[in-house]
C-alpha cells in the first residue's frame, strides 16, 4: 500500500542574522496511512519544522515531500492553501481557537471552506461536538472553556473536514495531567476507531507511548535507534 | 475563493468596542462635516433655483451680474414689454413686472448688528409672476403709499420687522403691513415695497430689472436675441432659475473648495487613526492569522476579513456622522451672499445623493485606513504568525 507520506531526502535550513542554519537534513520517511505516530526529539531538533513541512505551511530548500500521493512542494500559495483544508487537520499546543466565535462556529470553521449547505455543517458539527463530547458546551466561547475543553474543541476542528492526516504539534503541552491523558485517549480512539492518520510532535514520553510509532529527531537528522525513553 | 465568516469579522470589532467607538466617532466626525458642507450648498442652490419661475425670464444690464449692478432705463423697459414674446394675462395687461432692487441695511435680532437686506420695489403683477409667494400675515402694501411686506425669514431675525412697527430707510419711515411666505426660496430673505415709492425715496429714475413671463416658452432663444441685438436695449436675458441659481456660484464654489478641503484634511487624521485601530487588530491577532491561514483560508480571504473589518468600521462611523448631519436639517441658517452682498437665510437639506456620496466617502476611509494593516495581516508567514500564539 502507498504510504500516505512519502518523503525523501527533505532539507530544510533557516537565515539568522545573515547565517544560514540547516535545520533538516537528508530527511527520508515514509508514513503509513492509520499509523498513530510520535516525533520526539530535543529543542531545536526539526521536529515542529518537519510537523510544518508535512502539513504544508512550510516549503522544503530541497527533496521530495508527498502527501496522499501528491507531491506538494509543486503547489502554488493558493493552491496549497485548499489542499491543507480538505487534507489537514491542526491541533496546537495552545488550542488556537477564535476567541471571538463559540466552540461550535470554531468547529464549524474548516467547513465554511468547503460546498456544504449551511444544515449539512450543522449536522456534522452536532456529530464531531458529540464525539469530543461537548455537545452541552457548544455555545460556550473559549474564555468560558477549560483548557482541556477547549483541546477538544480544537481536536473537533481538526477532524470535521474528515482530512487525510492529523498533525498536532504538542496537544498536551499546556494541560494538566488529567486533561492530557483525556486527549491522548481522544486521539488514540479517533486512531482506532476511525483509521485518521496522526502525526503527533512532543516532549512528553509518556504521550509518544500513546503513539504506535515512535520517530526521533536530533540536530535535523533521523535516528536510527530511538534512545531508550 | 472562500472568506472567512462575516460573524468572526463583525464579533472582533464588537470585542474591542471602547477601540472601535472611538476610531468610529473620529470618522463620524469627519463624515459629519461633509455632510454637512454638501448639505449646506444643497440648501443654498435649492433656495436661490426655487426663487425662479420656470416660465420666467429676467432681464438685467449687460454685463450686470445681479439685480444690484442694474439699470433699465424707462424707455428700454417699455420697449421691452411691448415685445410679442410676452404674455399677456387677466384684462390683458403684459405679464411684466419691472422692479427695482435696493440693498438696506436693517438690525438683526439678539446682536443688534447690522446685515443687508434686499428690498424689492414692485407692484402685483410682482406676486403674479411668482405664485409661491404669498402673503402669511397682515395684508400687501397698498400702490402709492410708504409701507412695505417682509418676508418671512427677514420677520423672524431682524429688529422691526413686525406688524405696525416702522422702518427707516431713504429718509423715510415704512410701516410693515405684512409678512408673505415664498416657500423657502430668497424671496424669503427679501423687503418688499411698491416700486414707484421706492425709486422717488431711493432718487432712482431706471428700474434695475425686469421679470416678464413668456407667452411661450419656446420662444425664450428668439426674445433673448432681440433683447440682445437692439441698440436702444443692450440687455441681457436669463431663464429666472438660471439667474437666480448662478447667483449661488461664488457662494456654492467657496463652501465646496473650503469645506470640502477642511474634509479632506480631517479625513487624513481619520484614516490614520482607523489606520492605527487595524494594524493594532492585526498585531494582537497574528496568532490568529496563522491559525485561519494554517485551516486553508487564502491570504486573499485573509486580506478581505480586516478590509471588511474596516470597511465595516467606515459604514458604522458613515451612519452616525450621517445621522448627526441629518439634524441639521431641523436648524435655518443665514449667510452673506458674495455675488448680491445680502444677507441669505437657508436650510440644510439631505438628498437622497448626499446620503449615496457620504457613505461612499465613509467606506473610501475606511478602505484606505484598512488597506496596508488589512495587506500586513495578509502576508504574515504562516509559521511565524503560529509561533506569536
Amino acid at each position: 500500500m502507498q504510504p500516505v507520506v512519502e518523503i525523501r531526502n527533505l532539507a530544510k535550513s533557516y537565515r539568522r542574522g545573515g547565517q544560514i542554519v540547516p535545520v533538516l537534513t537528508d530527511i527520508t520517511l515514509d508514513i503509513q496511512r492509520g499509523e498513530f505516530t510520535a516525533l520526539m526529539g530535543p529543542s531545536g531538533s526539526g521536529k515542529s519544522t518537519l510537523l510544518n513541512l508535512i502539513a504544508g505551511i512550510d516549503k522544503p530548500d530541497s527533496g521530495h515531500l508527498r502527501v496522499g500521493g501528491l507531491d506538494i512542494t509543486a503547489l502554488g500559495e493558493g493552491e496549497l492553501a485548499d489542499w491543507r483544508s480538505r487534507n489537514v487537520g491542526f491541533i496546537f499546543q495552545f488550542y488556537n481557537l477564535m476567541p471571538v466565535l463559540s466552540a461550535f462556529e470554531n468547529i464549524e470553521l474548516p467547513l465554511t471552506l468547503t460546498r456544504l449547505s449551511r444544515a449539512e455543517r450543522r449536522e456534522r458539527v452536532e456529530l464531531t461536538l458529540s464525539l469530543v463530547g461537548l455537545s452541552d458546551r457548544k455555545d460556550h466561547y473559549p474564555s468560558e472553556l477549560s483548557g482541556g475543553q477547549q483541546q477538544r474543541v480544537a481536536i473537533a476542528r481538526a477532524v470535521i473536514a474528515d482530512p487525510v492526516l492529523i498533525v498536532a504539534d504538542e496537544p498536551t503541552g499546556d494541560l494538566d495531567r488529567q486533561s492530557a491523558a483525556d486527549i491522548l485517549a481522544m486521539l488514540q480512539r479517533l486512531n482506532a476507531e476511525l483509521s485518521t492518520t496522526i502525526i503527533m510532535v512532543t516532549h512528553d514520553a509518556h504521550a509518544a507511548r500513546t503513539a504506535r510509532r515512535l520517530i526521533y529527531l536530533d540536530k535535523g537528522e533521523l535516528m536510527l535507534e530511538p534512545p531508550t525513553i | 475563493m472562500m472568506g472567512v465568516p462575516l460573524n468572526y469579522i463583525a464579533r472582533n470589532l464588537w470585542s474591542r468596542r471602547l477601540t472601535t467607538l472611538l476610531t468610529a466617532g473620529g470618522l463620524a466626525l469627519v463624515v459629519f462635516v461633509f455632510a454637512t458642507v454638501l448639505m449646506m450648498d444643497e440648501g443654498l442652490k435649492r433656495t436661490l433655483v426655487t426663487t425662479g419661475e420656470l416660465d420666467n425670464a429676467v432681464i438685467i444690464r449687460k454685463g450686470a451680474e445681479t439685480e444690484i449692478q442694474s439699470g433699465i432705463a424707462r424707455d428700454q423697459a417699455g420697449i421691452i414689454e411691448m415685445h410679442p414674446a410676452v404674455a399677456i394675462g387677466a384684462q390683458g395687461r403684459r405679464m411684466v413686472s419691472k422692479e427695482t432692487v435696493v440693498l438696506i441695511s436693517l438690525l438683526r435680532q439678539g446682536d443688534n448688528k447690522p446685515s443687508n437686506v434686499v428690498i424689492r420695489g414692485t407692484s402685483d403683477m410682482g406676486f403674479l409672476l411668482r405664485p409661491q409667494v404669498r402673503i402669511k400675515a397682515g395684508r400687501l402694501f397698498h400702490p402709492g403709499t410708504s409701507e412695505v411686506i417682509v418676508g418671512s425669514s427677514i420677520a423672524a431675525r431682524f429688529n422691526d420687522t413686525g406688524i405696525g412697527q416702522r422702518l427707516r430707510f431713504a429718509q423715510r419711515e415704512w410701516t410693515v403691513v405684512g409678512v408673505f411666505d415664498a416657500g423657502g426660496s430668497g424671496f424669503d430673505s427679501e423687503v418688499w415695497g411698491d416700486a414707484d415709492q421706492l425709486m422717488q425715496a431711493f432718487r432712482r429714475n431706471a428700474y434695475s430689472a425686469m421679470v416678464v413671463r413668456l407667452a411661450d416658452s419656446s420662444r425664450f432663444e428668439a426674445f433673448r436675441a432681440d433683447v440682445g441685438e437692439d441698440p436702444r436695449l443692450a440687455q441681457e436675458m436669463k431663464p429666472e432659475q438660471t439667474f437666480y441659481s448662478d447667483q449661488s456660484k461664488a457662494l456654492s464654489t467657496f463652501i465646496n473648495v473650503l469645506g470640502l478641503t477642511l474634509s479632506v484634511i480631517f479625513s487624513i487624521g481619520a484614516m490614520i487613526g482607523a489606520m492605527i485601530t487595524m494594524y493594532a487588530s492585526v498585531a494582537s491577532r497574528v496568532g490568529e492569522i496563522g491559525t485561519l491561514r494554517a485551516l486553508g483560508f487564502r491570504r486573499g480571504a485573509v486580506l478581505w476579513a480586516f478590509l471588511a473589518e474596516a470597511l465595516l468600521l467606515g459604514i458604522v462611523g458613515g451612519v452616525a456622522g450621517l445621522a448627526l448631519a441629518a439634524l441639521m436639517q431641523l436648524a435655518s441658517f443665514s449667510t452673506i451672499n458674495f455675488q448680491t452682498f445680502a444677507d441669505l437665510s437657508f436650510r440644510f437639506i439631505l438628498t437622497p445623493g448626499i446620503v449615496v456620496r457620504t457613505l461612499l466617502f465613509a467606506v473610501i476611509m475606511g478602505f484606505v485606513g484598512g488597506f496596508l494593516p488589512a495587506f500586513r495581516a495578509a502576508r504574515l508567514n504562516i509559521v511565524d504568525a503560529l509561533r506569536a500564539v
